[in-house]
């Protein structure tokens, strides 16, 4: 199986890396079209922030790639928030993957969301095998609010998206990577995926 | 619900894990990475490593072990000690670290801060802080608590977050190695003044402490060494105490 990570200059590459070997597979880290385009499993990384993680994406020509990419393809963190129509964070305008637009988390709460909270309604074969409530490891000031999209849902401040799913297209925005051995049986289910 | 965090510190030097009491009498405690495995599988949240080795070679070696710990746990980890550039914390997330812990470099320069933030998001700086009081006044320390500063812990405490720290790390002078319990009063103070959240270290000595720094000290997260190190407490067990107490945490 040929596991590409996107590497467009943004995001934690290295410990995805080590996750999927942990799993027994090896991923290439790539900003290549042909190479992308032939993965069987895309992982679209991304930590810090959204509207120079975007123009990264646009600089390398990524931003038209990965709409039309066929196979499974998860983003993971801001990953899944630039999948989304846009983002409050910046201004940014996303892939337009998911309808929803990416918001931040009032005062009310601390800012960001750092540590481990719980999922729960899941709907997609991602969490095959995953009990509701399991902890995930989340780090972020801005969320996806519920949708129909939406395939988790974690409650800070109030009950948002914390994964979606559109065909091909999956995006959590907790870390499957840190999150233990759930998140990494979580990882171990997105490279099960069949096209 | 968000957990409260429960933190093992490794206090690294020369690739070794050594826990100061009061800063000073190292005493060695292990292999760091066979013990990141085991706090890992015993249900730690996040490890904190701090390098505090002087020797030139101290970068590579430190390096090393970060890659090491990255490939081998799979919960989050932060890196601390003389990190003073914006390249020195490429390298630390480019090998596998999640978070970098700056302290005296962000006295020094604080741009450093909203360079990091700009650069790798707020989510990965966290600003240790380490204050001891004097005359009444939480005053900010450099060096191991060695050098004193005038700037005040909260006023300190208010810049980072406006500058864009992720997180603040927060160790008593007053309270670390006496294992008496955590600065609850200025935690407290701490947590209410600011947005982002405090990590609550030094003075760890009991179960109870852990208790009162969540209840009490309203800290969101608690580091300790010694007593996780000597195994004076099992992780297991303290988690399911601060269960009992109603306090929410990873099972």
């Amino acid at each position: 199986m040929k596991i590409v990570i996107i590497n467009y200059g943004a995001g934690n590459i290295q410990s995805i890396m080590f996750a999927i070997e942990r799993l027994g597979f090896q991923a290439v880290l790539s900003n290549d079209w042909m190479e992308i385009k032939a993965a069987d499993k895309v992982i679209f990384p991304g930590v810090g922030e959204a509207s120079s993680a975007m123009r990264m994406l646009v600089d390398s020509g990524l931003d038209v790639l990965i709409p039309t990419l066929k196979q499974p393809v998860l983003g993971i963190c801001l990953g899944m928030q630039l999948m989304c129509n846009k983002s409050e964070e910046g201004n940014t305008i996303g892939l337009g993957i998911f309808d929803v637009d990416v918001i931040k988390f009032t005062p009310k709460v601390k800012v960001p969301q750092m540590g481990w909270n719980q999922i729960y309604n899941l709907k997609s074969p991602l969490f095959q095998g995953i009990a509701e409530n399991e902890y995930m490891y989340l780090v972020h000031s801005f969320y996806a609010p519920r949708c129909d999209e939406a395939i988790a849902t974690t409650n800070y401040e109030l009950e948002y998206a914390s994964a979606l799913q559109k065909d091909n297209f999956y995006g959590t925005q907790f870390h499957p990577e840190k999150s233990g051995d759930i998140g990494e049986k979580i990882l171990a289910n997105f490279l099960k995926l069949k096209d | 619900m968000l957990t409260k965090r429960i933190i093992p510190c490794l206090d690294i030097k020369n690739g070794r894990t050594v826990k100061g009491v009061n800063f000073v009498d190292l005493r060695d405690a292990g292999d760091p990475v066979e013990l990141a495995k085991i706090y890992s599988d015993e249900g730690a949240d996040e490890l904190v490593f701090l390098d505090i080795s002087a020797t030139e070679e101290r970068r590579k070696t430190l390096v090393d072990l970060v890659r090491k710990v990255a490939s081998t746990i799979n919960i989050p980890f932060t890196v601390g000690g003389g990190i003073s550039s914006v390249k020195d914390v490429e390298v630390l997330l480019q090998n596998g670290a999640d978070k970098v812990s700056i302290n005296s470099s962000a006295v020094k320069n604080p741009q450093l801060i909203n360079d990091l933030a700009q650069k790798f998001g707020s989510q990965c700086v966290v600003v240790a802080i380490d204050a001891k009081q004097i005359d009444g006044q939480w005053m900010v320390h450099l060096v191991g608590g060695k050098v004193p500063t005038n700037l005040n812990l909260f006023d300190w405490a208010k810049e980072v977050e406006d500058r864009g720290a992720g997180e603040i790390l927060f160790t008593s002078m007053d309270n670390d190695g006496t294992k008496n319990g955590f600065a609850n009063e200025a935690l407290s103070r701490l947590s209410e003044l600011v947005n982002i959240p405090i990590i609550a270290s030094g003075g760890a000595g009991n179960i109870q402490h852990f208790v009162d720094t969540f209840l009490d000290g309203k800290a969101d997260a608690a580091l300790a060494a010694s007593v996780f190190h000597f195994k004076e407490i099992e992780i297991k067990t303290l988690k399911t105490a601060l269960k009992n107490n109603n306090i929410e945490v990873r099972i």
